[in-house]
């Protein structure tokens, strides 16, 4: 049987799954639709709040993203963890004290003013929106990389399936099937994980494999795996694996990651699906297990598939010659056919030189320049010049005739996608890692669909226009709601604005400015009233959107920023993917300061808010 | 923070107290564990060694995400017992 077959009937059979469960789940009332009855085991919420939270991006990118850059990307790993113990502490179980089902209803009651709730309505809509792209053109990729379709029609049946399960069992058909989302996705990921590591390490457990020692056999024997890699990388020209630069940016960076998790309506609402407020508390704790499980893996498997990688086309060392471009392993050549690796012998040696070639190019620009250009003077042009011919890759670049890096394409997603076939695991490990992709996708895809669909037929709907309907009718509001909010997304999944990479900075910019405040000050602070919650939001949405746009451009249309998207322009060197706890601050000044200058906040919402702050009672506000 | 009217004064406003004291005392170790060990103080730790490399890297790779698991599951066994305490549980 091929490789594709086999994918097809492992990615079938999830699919079987998924429809079995969406077919048990389905919701009968709204408070199913939006909050599958208030009866999920805070175990199972976790769980399937962890396949909620990691998106296609978590499952296969993330690994190459902190291998390529090394210890800086951290951030992602503190950040996108980090988030869960804010929203453990600052929001989940006195949001589901509340018991209500939306984000934006909090904001409405607590601040007792439509404005506000419409102001995060939008914010809502926009964080979810622009994050659910991401998902639809991630399942598509996903689609068209293991099963030989094309990403159009990846889309479309990732459409498909998610349209049935979830305009079928709403918040309980979902919940359901991101359980049994979450057991593919974490099986596929760490199966080829603990392979690697025993190879390497002889440690089964990847985190603890990444501080081991190597084991025989891998060359370096005895030496820690992080002391290999990182003399391997500065070998070739790269820096070290470990060091870092620029702390306070990543700091920044790191809470902006956090506080954006914190503010994600999409997984706040999965904290009002189980029974009592000890169970939200509990319930955070086992969603960051089961995030961490992948998390706690992700920096091993990145570090280990780079070593393996540099290895496979430096068999005998950086110090002798490279690999001969017709001993390159099968594994190579599958993914050289997909694009996302690709090699071209550019010196003609018959060999293939990986090696970071960034300065032999600028010096070779240079020399070509015959002389300072732009704002450089001589003496700088002599010295860089002489700076770069000292450089050690550059001499021995030019020691042996090396003509370039030719390692020419090297994708990040390929160190979690080749995985399987650089560890020489079965094929039926390979079809997993396409099922647990697809999983990711498609779950985190549904959840951000639910916090749309509920925004829009529960706080719009219901609220807004027509208060009256009745409970049959809301959940067939609802049900039609979930269905355009899928086709609206797969039509931008179809369409992608041309933004569409930077949409991921732009929804933890926001969250981080916009909700996630706003909610903190609804609990905490009681004098915070309906005019400095709205003004808060505002402020924070519009400075965050504005410096965005500053950089990438109006609307994120290429060409129409103010100024060039570099370090030298920014504020205080903030970058805009930096922004969001600037934003958030913000937020939080301008709420205090306009709640002092307009009138306290009635008597009744203090009482309110005494009553969120307090878990006895959570079960009266269940029967909504 | 203007806690001024409530009826249940008392117990109501030890068991909040109790609350953020707990939560401040948590976020710090949250902030020391990521921002401080993992980011910002990794020179000063830069002496101990991990796996061949210090233990700022094990904090910014490992170490934080399991403070962090710490933290969630003490705060929820800490909290439950306090709503009990109080008269407050569910």
């Amino acid at each position: 049987m091929d490789q594709t077959t086999l994918n097809i009937i492992v990615v079938g059979l999830s699919f079987v799954l998924y429809f079995g469960i969406a077919i048990w789940a389905r919701a009968g009332s709204t408070s199913e639709f939006y909050a599958a009855g208030r009866g999920v085991n805070p175990v199972i919420n976790g769980m399937a709040t962890a396949a909620d939270w990691m998106s296609a991006a978590s499952f296969i990118s993330m690994a190459g993203l902190i291998a390529f850059v090394g210890y800086n990307n951290s951030s992602f790993l503190m950040g996108w963890t980090g988030g869960y113990v804010l929203m453990a502490m600052l929001l989940a179980p006195y949001l589901r004290k509340f018991g209500k089902f939306t984000v934006p209803e909090f904001i409405g009651d607590r601040f007792y003013s439509t404005t506000a709730r419409i102001v995060a309505v939008v914010a809502l809509i926009v964080i979810s929106v622009t994050y659910v792209i991401g998902q639809m053109t991630g399942a598509g990729v996903a689609f068209s990389r293991f099963l030989e379709v094309s990403s159009t029609n990846g889309l479309l049946i990732a459409s498909a399936v998610v349209f049935v399960y979830a305009v079928l069992g709403g918040m309980k058909g979902i919940t359901y099937t991101q359980v049994a989302q979450y057991c593919v996705l974490i099986i596929a990921y760490t199966i080829p994980a603990i392979f690697i590591s025993l190879q390497l390490t002889g440690n089964p457990i990847p985190g603890l494999g990444l501080f081991s020692d190597m084991s025989a056999g891998n060359g370096g024997e005895g030496t820690p795996l992080l002391v290999t890699l990182d003399g391997l990388l500065t070998d070739l020209g790269f820096n070290e694996y470990t060091t870092g630069s620029s702390p306070w940016l990543m700091a920044l960076f790191t809470l902006s990651l956090m506080i954006g998790t914190a503010g994600l309506p999409h997984v706040i609402i999965r904290f009002f699906t189980v029974p009592k407020v000890s169970d939200a508390r509990w319930s955070a704790g086992w969603a960051l297990v089961f995030i961490a499980l992948l998390y706690l893996t992700a920096p091993a498997v990145g570090a280990m598939a780079r070593l393996n990688i540099t290895t496979t086309l430096w068999p005998n060392g950086v110090q002798n010659e490279a690999v001969a471009a017709d001993e390159l392993p099968d594994w190579f050549a599958t993914w050289s056919a997909t694009g996302l690796l690709g090699v071209e012998d550019k010196n003609g040696d018959g060999r293939i030189q990986y090696y970071n070639d960034e300065n032999q190019r600028e010096l070779a620009a240079l020399i070509e320049a015959e002389g300072p250009t732009g704002d450089q003077t001589q003496a700088e042009y002599d010295s860089r010049v002489a700076e770069l011919q000292s450089d050690p890759t550059v001499v021995r670049a030019g020691e042996r005739g090396w003509e370039g890096n030719e390692l020419v394409t090297f994708n990040q997603d390929i160190l979690v996608l080749a995985n399987p076939e650089i560890a020489q695991l079965p094929g039926w490990v390979i079809a997993l890692i396409a099922a647990g992709g697809i999983a990711a996708a498609l779950s985190t895809a549904a959840g951000l669909l639910l916090a749309i669909s509920s925004a829009i037929s529960h706080d719009l709907i219901k609220s807004a226009i027509n208060p009256d309907i009745s409970e049959k009718n809301e959940l067939l509001a609802a049900r039609i709601s979930m269905a355009g909010a899928i086709v609206l997304a797969t039509w931008l999944g179809l369409n992608p604005p041309g933004f569409a990479a930077q949409t991921v900075a732009l929804a933890f910019g926001l969250a981080a400015a916009s909700l996630f405040p706003t909610l903190m000050m609804g609990i905490f602070v009681k004098k915070i009233n309906a005019a400095g919650a709205t003004a808060g939001m505002l402020a924070g949405l519009i400075l965050t959107c504005l410096y965005l746009f500053t950089y990438l451009g109006w609307f994120f249309i290429p060409g129409t920023n103010m100024l060039e998207n570099n370090a030298a322009n920014y504020l205080f060197g903030i970058p805009p993917t930096h922004f969001g706890p600037i934003g958030a601050v913000a937020n939080f000044a301008v709420a205090f300061i306009v709640s002092g200058m307009t009138k306290p906040t009635p008597a009744h919402i203090q009482e309110l808010v005494e009553s969120v702050r307090i878990p006895r009672g959570a079960g009266a506000a269940q029967d909504h | 923070m203007a806690d001024t009217t409530n009826k249940a004064a008392s117990d109501g406003q030890g068991y909040w107290k109790a609350n953020l004291r707990l939560i401040y005392t948590l976020l710090i170790i949250w902030a020391l564990a990521s921002f401080g060990f993992g980011i910002l103080l990794r020179p000063a730790l830069s002496g101990i060694e991990v796996g061949g490399t210090d233990l700022g890297f094990w904090f910014a790779q490992q170490g934080s995400i399991l403070v962090f698991l710490v933290l969630i599951f003490f705060y929820a066994w800490r909290m439950n017992k306090l709503d009990r305490d109080y008269g407050v549980d569910e």
